[in-house]
């Protein structure tokens, strides 16, 4: 479920001293991405808040791109993590009143995905140069295993609706690149 | 039900018919570029044509979802699955078979420039928040296909005899449904005093322009624009082919309309 789907669990909090906000944020760092198993949804910036109102939860998400089918793996996950912990009155609510961009993964999610074999996003582009400016097949995306700047791009779509195909003549290893949107 | 024929009366209904409008041009377009899953010229295109598809579709999922929740209906799928031709809201352009890879090329293309000029436009003019962050998104993605189908145009046009022709037969043949993309109807014109819409005739001039410019550099010629244009699709009036299309897509849920994932 895309939007506003807000799922309801009745049930009681085990342990109200533990529920802060900052805990149950501590919590979601423990859900990764199924698709990108190196990354949680914390550093991902998928999770955009979390707020305790009368010892009810929200949280609030958005989703990366628009068909990612890892969408719906995530929201399951959140819950299957949090009532393991006992927290069992909370919504999950998909935002779109903001949108995602590769600029707000961490500075320590792009060391991750660097040293998993995907080359982290750079900065995200500005409107008007994506059909005038350099063509994206010009870019230079670094490798992830060599650091060589000697990469070209083999296709702007590939495994996943998030990542890039490349390959390197440094080390003649083909890598992913992590599209910045 | 046929629900095209009556003016949106407030703002809800205006928004239910902006969102339905731009999610069938994406369900259907994206559906056409799912049919390329497995037959892609080489396996990069395979995976960018399904890609693309997915974009579309997962455009048209939040959409239909944001419809359903403004009207009481319980999921977005009701309005992929259980509407007939008449009801759907696409532009013809979306719906033609594929053809070749050319025409599939560059029907994305001429689609794709229309559909990043609609939503610059709308993401400045519309105030509801929700579908400005969702318009905000997609027009991400969107500039991706846009990218991508025109350097297509571009290494099609200027490859080959063959390829160079096969492109611009598709252009030639494609080009008498490019009119009603910029035919505005009373309806929209209502969508645009409730600030949901724009008047799509007012993007004309510069698709034209990123169009003039690919395909000179593509070494194609503009097709000839005084010619019949075809029309009538906003208001349910298709091509023969959205009964095919919708027949194959439609089929299993309709057959099983209870059926749930477990």
């Amino acid at each position: 479920m895309l939007l506003n789907e807000e799922t309801e669990q009745q049930g009681r909090i085990n342990d109200h001293n533990r529920m802060t906000e900052e805990y149950i944020m501590s919590v979601l760092s423990e859900v990764n991405d199924p698709e990108i198993p190196v990354l949680n949804i914390v550093e991902m910036g998928i999770v955009r808040s979390v707020r305790i109102q009368h010892q009810r939860v929200t949280i609030r998400i958005t989703p990366t791109y628009s068909g990612c089918p890892a969408m719906n793996v995530i929201e399951n996950d959140i819950h299957k993590t949090l009532s393991e912990k006992g927290i069992e009155t909370f919504d999950v609510v998909t935002d779109f009143s903001e949108t995602w961009t590769t600029d707000w993964m961490t500075s320590e999610a792009r060391q991750k995905l660097k040293e998993y074999g995907i080359a982290p996003p750079g900065k995200s582009e500005t409107d008007h140069d994506f059909l005038t400016g350099l063509k994206n097949s010009q870019k230079i995306v670094p490798c992830p295993w060599c650091d060589s700047l000697e990469t070209f791009l083999q296709s702007e779509f590939g495994s996943t609706a998030c990542k890039s195909q490349h390959y390197c003549n440094g080390c003649d290893q083909p890598f992913e690149h992590f599209k910045c949107i | 039900m046929s629900t095209f024929d009556t003016l949106p009366q407030n703002r809800d209904q205006a928004l239910t018919e902006i969102l339905l409008r731009l999610a069938d041009d994406r369900l259907i377009l994206g559906h056409r570029l799912s049919e390329w899953a497995g037959h892609a010229p080489e396996l990069e295109e395979d995976l960018a044509l399904a890609n693309i598809a997915l974009d579309m579709i997962g455009h048209a999922s939040a959409l239909y979802t944001y419809a359903a929740k403004i009207n009481g209906l319980k999921e977005e799928d009701w309005h992929a699955y259980f509407r007939d031709d008449i009801d759907f809201k696409n532009a013809a352009i979306t719906e033609l078979p594929n053809g070749d890879f050319a025409y599939s090329i560059a029907r994305l293309f001429l689609f794709s420039v229309w559909s990043y000029l609609l939503y610059r436009e709308l993401t400045k003019t519309i105030t509801d928040i929700q579908l400005k962050g969702m318009l905000t998104k997609h027009m991400k993605e969107i500039k991706y296909h846009l990218r991508h189908s025109r350097e297509w145009v571009i290494r099609l046009g200027d490859g080959t005899k063959e390829s160079h022709n096969r492109v611009q037969n598709a252009l030639d043949d494609l080009w008498m449904y490019t009119g009603e993309l910029f035919q505005s109807d009373p309806i929209e014109q209502a969508c645009t005093e409730f600030q949901l819409f724009t008047d799509v005739s007012g993007l004309k001039a510069e698709w034209a322009d990123i169009v003039t410019g690919t395909l000179d550099e593509a070494t194609l010629t503009l097709p000839v624009d005084e010619q019949f244009m075809f029309s009538g699709s906003r208001s349910g009036r298709h091509t023969e082919h959205l009964g095919w299309l919708l027949a194959e897509m439609q089929f299993l849920r309709r057959s099983h309309p209870e059926a749930d994932w477990i």
